[in-house]
């Protein structure tokens, strides 16, 4: 009979469970309840008593780390304090939130308990089995996988389920805290390195995604690359509407090859294959030429609409709900203009 | 027709960074440890060799996305413990944060766990190394955010996002220098056999969405701009 164990973390400020973490137990209450299995949750935190508020009611099982060494995401802490709770688990699957935190040490836990992992999981299903979907996407396929080595460790992506929202409580820390024994940490997480508020254009909670190819930067009619009027017109379209921007390969690798760029762009803003994946609600493509390197990032967006001059560009066969065959450049700054009266 | 094998863009940027590295801190040494088919390896040297000077230690076996990382991590650790004259306490361990192929993020990290390697950093763009040995390094976190860490020293860990290096040019000097010794040792390459560690495919199938495109080539600019602006604003 399989047990389910869902891992989870504190924010930045060290006392409350990410939404993510909180997606992932909802995953694995929906989990056991289908296999009928036992479920525990399992926090990394540095105040575990407040971050365990949240789901003091999720599931029968609570364990915590807590502790001032655990409010930095590091690989040495993090694994260690994850070993710890998976030994007193003792779970047959492990579910854990594929964060930044996360991902940085769940493999070498996995390897430390002598179990398996797979990453980047969308659904989990099974009939009396589990069965957890993940893409490939060179190969350009979904597939449901399993296995039956145990214990089988989960990364899920985000938005993948519903935000647990239980009844809050007040967790006997002193019960489930349990102790971790800290190899020599010679890590120190020193801060956050962020673009200055009004120059960041990643947001993953904007409505909207507004992606720049390649083309804002190409010659236009007249002969002339007009790289700084792109600019403006990119960012007043940013402040106007509050979307968060997203850039293809050929745009942001520009950069490096000493071609007319736009500054504000990094290859943080990279959407694709070998970029992010981002899950805003609506996409605006511009200028890219929506080949599947590109839209392979694009498959969480929920409506998608692309200008391009291309009639013959990937989003017209079948990548994007509408396409306008226009000049970017005029099209968007009349959006400006409407945007700001 | 089977389109040409490249070198995984991550690792790719983590060669080159790696690279710029050793150029910059005299006695330095770069291995390149790569597995894949000894012919597709070959194919690969034949670009990657001219970009950088490095000594090859390769692992004929399977590549893609479908070879098990848990076995994969295993074959590259036996081949970095085969390194003679190897000083492991000295070690900054780079690879791909994650491959194109199969997007896991699990190899590098198993492998560092495998050498006993008890720093790791993933999603880094830059490392700065100081005198005394240690370095302050760059990962991406959530919303287009860096994590900045300063690390002891080696031995250590970093899978690479992008970094912030262009790709090298073709240098043909560095080139001939890597291929005298790339040719012999890929003719040498030991073979591993990747278990499948109890995977098993219960479906595939290609991507559902297929959505029906409107294409619109007769609207001008004010009314595409209308109708994106009435778009942005639903259910906002």
């Amino acid at each position: 009979m399989e047990s389910i164990f869902v891992l989870t973390h504190a924010d930045e400020s060290g006392s409350a469970l990410t939404k993510h973490s909180l997606e992932a137990v909802t995953a694995g209450r929906e989990l056991a309840a289908r296999l009928n299995a036992l479920l525990t949750i399992g926090i990394v935190a540095a105040d575990a008593h407040r971050a365990a508020s949240a789901v003091m009611h999720a599931g029968p099982r609570l364990l915590a780390v807590q502790g001032e060494a655990f409010a930095q995401p590091r690989f040495a802490s993090d694994a260690a304090a994850c070993e710890a709770l998976c030994r007193a688990a003792q779970a047959t699957i492990v579910l854990a939130p594929q964060s930044s935190r996360f991902a940085r040490v769940m493999a070498a836990v996995a390897h430390r308990l002598g179990g398996l992992i797979d990453t980047h999981i969308t659904a989990l299903g099974g009939a009396d089995s589990v069965e957890a979907t993940r893409w490939f996407y060179r190969q350009r396929i979904e597939a449901v996988v399993t296995r039956i080595a145990r214990p089988w460790f989960l990364l899920l992506d985000s938005g993948t389920h519903a935000a647990f929202a239980g009844e809050a409580g007040n967790a006997p820390v002193d019960e489930i805290a349990i102790a971790v024994e800290l190899p020599a940490l010679r890590t120190e997480v020193t801060g956050i390195r962020a673009p200055k508020q009004d120059e960041q254009t990643i947001r993953p909670d904007a409505k909207l995604l507004f992606v720049a190819g390649a083309g804002w930067t190409k010659k236009q009619p007249d002969g002339q690359v007009h790289v700084d009027e792109a600019g403006r017109l990119i960012l007043a379209f940013l402040r106007a509407s509050g979307a968060s921007l997203g850039s293809s390969k050929s745009l942001v690798d520009q950069g490096g090859e000493g071609n007319s760029v736009l500054s504000f762009l990094t290859h943080l803003n990279q959407v694709g294959q070998t970029g992010s994946t981002p899950r805003h609600a609506k996409g605006l493509s511009t200028c890219c030429h929506g080949e599947e390197p590109h839209v392979v990032g694009w498959r969480f967006i929920g409506e998608r609409r692309a200008i391009s001059l291309d009639a013959n560009c990937g989003w017209t066969r079948g990548k994007a709900d509408v396409v306008y065959i226009a000049d970017a450049f005029q099209v968007m700054a009349k959006v400006n203009e409407l945007l700001k009266s | 027709m089977v389109l040409p094998a490249v070198l995984d863009p991550w690792a790719a940027s983590a060669l080159y960074e790696a690279a710029a590295l050793a150029a910059k801190h005299p006695g330095s040494k770069l291995w390149l440890v790569a597995l894949g088919p000894k012919a597709k390896l070959q194919q690969v040297m034949m670009t990657v060799a001219q970009k950088v000077a490095f000594e090859l230690v390769p692992v004929d076996g399977p590549i893609g996305g479908f070879p098990d990382a848990h076995a994969t991590a295993a074959a590259l650790a036996s081949a970095i413990e085969s390194i003679p004259g190897l000083d492991r306490a000295q070690l900054l361990l780079f690879g791909g944060w994650e491959s194109a192929s199969r997007g896991a993020g699990v190899t590098l990290q198993q492998l560092g766990e495998r050498l006993g390697i008890a720093d790791q950093f993933f999603g880094v763009d830059q490392i700065d190394l100081r005198p005394d040995g240690s370095f302050e390094v760059l990962e991406r976190v959530e919303g287009g955010k860096h994590q900045v860490s300063v690390c002891a020293g080696a031995p250590a860990v970093l899978g690479w996002a992008t970094g912030n290096l262009p790709e090298p040019r073709n240098n043909p000097q560095i080139g001939m220098s890597n291929m005298r010794t790339i040719m012999p040792t890929l003719q040498r390459a030991k073979t591993a056999t990747l278990d499948a560690n109890s995977l098993q495919y219960v479906s595939v199938s290609l991507p559902k969405q297929q959505r029906e495109t409107r294409v619109e080539k007769n609207m001008s600019p004010d009314e595409i701009a209308a109708e994106l602006v009435a778009w942005i604003g639903e259910n906002s």
